[in-house]
């Protein structure tokens, strides 16, 4: 708090601590210690998912249709009589790329886009911020229906849904946060010694907003888990057989008389992955800016 | 006032045909040919371009934008593919079950979370905040869509007190149909609301005008909710409009869970049909709709900040 009130230097430099304080809002809250245990142990399934998957998540067995959780079976069967609990151990590995890959991805569009838009001013400013205005004001989840709507399903469309939805979020932070930046004396010391622009934005610029650009990317990480489950199970996001936990629930629904163990099982994973994820990224938040999270 | 209202109205006219634009770009942009991805790859070429002729494809780009706008402001969106049906006379059919869920959703979301908002705000860090924050942690993970279906699975299939599916004849049946799932959006709008609720009147709890409210003798729940509450609703506004947005993007993957007419299902349908008419109405009418919404709620920030009423 003392630190990024220094009317003098920018707010990330006069942190040197920045991990020490990261590390401490970790380690001092036994939530943000069980969410770290969870996250491990999910990148860990994830990774390590052909290894620890009892059986194949695609192999069908007549025999085995609609079994209760039993010692072969912990989560019980589907309707295809496939092994639940490796359907889901496969399904992590959906949610850890999606959940990665789009907030990344977003962060890099919507910063370039906030960043230009920040520095330069004028009408490149005017358009750019008024599409975010307008993106801004549809839920993200509605906002990736509609592109979905377009787009379709399939690994890369979901992907370019997701980006697409979180862009604008990143865009409106990027360019607050680089109006800010630009009244600083370094960028003013910067053009005057005659710095061309890519560089000043490079070295100068982009570093200074790089921790709220940080903050909202691991707070995102969890929202895009829960987009791609919620896509995945209106039909237009992971296309069955590959498993992902949003249509092992949607699955799981044409079969409810058959069993609940599918809905029950990927209901609670992702549930507790979504709130390890939250917890994290609130960590992150108080540990990297610690003004957003009052 | 009346020229803020003024003001208000004319902006959205540029965001309505903005929004439009979009939508026209991203329907157009749409990798490969829409009469492919409409009929499927087994058409035959005369069946595609009968599908580009009906569609108007053929035309230049700029007709076809044009007319694209003309219709969607006179919602003329053709016909359904599928079964030949007026697609404004579907989405009329199905639109009253996306409002009646979406209005429910917000009600009950409102009346469960501002009460437990007010009590974890006027107990803070006592038991009942700490209840409040465990709710709003699970309230912000809980997929909407897994405890639609824990609901369906418990209270409809179990104990049989709520019907599996479709959207009720007559008054009492419709409520009685759209109760679970209204029920499954207002338990996560609640976690929102309460803590946003919690944080605001807490706040507000600190200043001067409470204490001075106190001083004069004011029963502790007028000091709450004449005091306290009433100048903690301009946040509340805001996330009252957020609620209502995010209830009617839930409303969609609730619609399918308990299998319930509705825009959301009209739309998802149309996809896995792949019937185009109806995919365009359906993203435009929702478009407007958020329009519509974020408007309404500048309108009613006169009623709640009078400040806004001046200036």
């Amino acid at each position: 708090m003392t630190a990024s009130t220094d009317p003098v230097l920018p707010p990330l430099a006069s942190q040197p601590s920045a991990f020490t304080t990261l590390r401490r809002v970790i380690f001092d809250r036994p939530a943000t210690i069980f969410a770290l245990a969870i996250v491990v142990l999910f990148i860990l399934v994830a990774a390590l998912a052909p290894l620890i998957a009892p059986y194949d998540p695609l192999a069908q067995s007549i025999l085995d249709v609609n079994k209760p959780p039993s010692a072969a079976h912990p989560v019980g069967t589907d309707q295809f009589g496939r092994d639940v609990l490796s359907r889901l151990i496969y399904g992590s590995r959906n949610s850890l790329i999606f959940g990665f890959v789009s907030p990344v991805l977003a962060a890099i569009f919507g910063t370039t886009l906030g960043v230009v838009a920040g520095y330069f001013g004028g009408i490149v400013d005017r358009i750019i911020s008024r599409i975010i205005d307008l993106l801004l004001a549809f839920p993200e989840l509605l906002l990736a229906i509609l592109i979905a709507a377009v787009l379709g399903g399939g690994f890369w469309n979901v992907v370019a849904v997701l980006t697409v939805a979180f862009t604008p979020g990143f865009a409106r932070v990027a360019r607050a946060s680089t109006l800010a930046v630009k009244q600083e004396p370094y960028i003013e010391a910067a053009v005057a010694v005659g710095l061309r622009t890519p560089m000043i934005i490079l070295r100068h610029v982009v570093p200074n907003i790089a921790a709220p650009i940080v903050v909202l990317t691991t707070l995102w990480i969890a929202s895009a888990i829960r987009l791609e489950a919620s896509l995945s199970f209106l039909g237009i996001g992971t296309q069955p057989p590959n498993p992902s936990w949003g249509n092992i629930i949607r699955d799981g629904l044409n079969n409810l008389f058959g069993s609940p163990w599918p809905i029950i099982g990927a209901g609670a994973l992702i549930t507790l992955v979504v709130l390890a994820f939250n917890l994290l990224g609130d960590a992150v938040r108080d540990a990297l800016d610690p003004e957003a999270s009052k | 006032m009346t020229r803020y209202i003024v003001v208000r109205l004319l902006d959205a006219i540029p965001t309505i045909l903005l929004v439009l634009t979009l939508v026209f770009v991203a329907m157009r942009i749409l990798p490969g040919d829409p009469a492919v991805a409409a009929l499927g790859d087994f058409a035959t070429p005369e069946q595609r371009e009968a599908f580009r002729e009906q569609m108007g494809l053929n035309a230049p780009l700029w007709q076809q934008y044009l007319s694209f706008i003309g219709s969607s402001l006179t919602l003329d969106f053709g016909q359904s593919m599928i079964n030949g049906r007026d697609v404004l006379g579907l989405i009329a059919y199905n639109l009253p079950y996306t409002i009646e869920l979406t209005i429910a959703a917000v009600l009950l979301g409102v009346l469960m979370g501002v009460p437990f908002g007010v009590w974890a705000a006027t107990n803070a860090n006592r038991a009942p905040d700490s209840a409040m924050r465990g709710f709003s942690l699970i309230g912000y993970a809980v997929p909407d869509f897994y405890l639609g279906a824990l609901l369906l699975i418990v209270f409809s299939l179990n104990l049989g007190w709520f019907p599996i599916n479709g959207g009720g004849e007559g008054f009492l049946d419709r409520m009685h149909h759209v109760f679970l799932p209204a029920l499954t959006l207002a338990f996560i709008k609640a976690a929102f609301l309460g803590r946003l609720t919690r944080t605001a009147l807490l706040e507000v709890l600190g200043r001067d005008y409470i204490r001075t409210a106190r001083a004069k003798g004011a029963r502790e729940p007028r000091v709450i909710y004449r005091h306290g509450l009433r100048n903690a609703l301009l946040p509340l506004t805001t996330g009252l409009g957020l609620t209502t947005l995010t209830a009617l993007s839930g409303s969609v993957a609730i619609e399918l869970v308990f299998n319930r007419p509705g825009l959301g299902k009209l739309l998802i349908s149309a996809i896995a049909e792949r019937d185009y008419a109806v995919i365009q109405g359906g993203i435009v009418v929702f478009a407007l709709f958020v329009v519509a919404i974020n408007l309404a709620m500048d309108l009613v920030y006169v009623l709640v900040d009078p400040r806004i009423r001046v200036s």
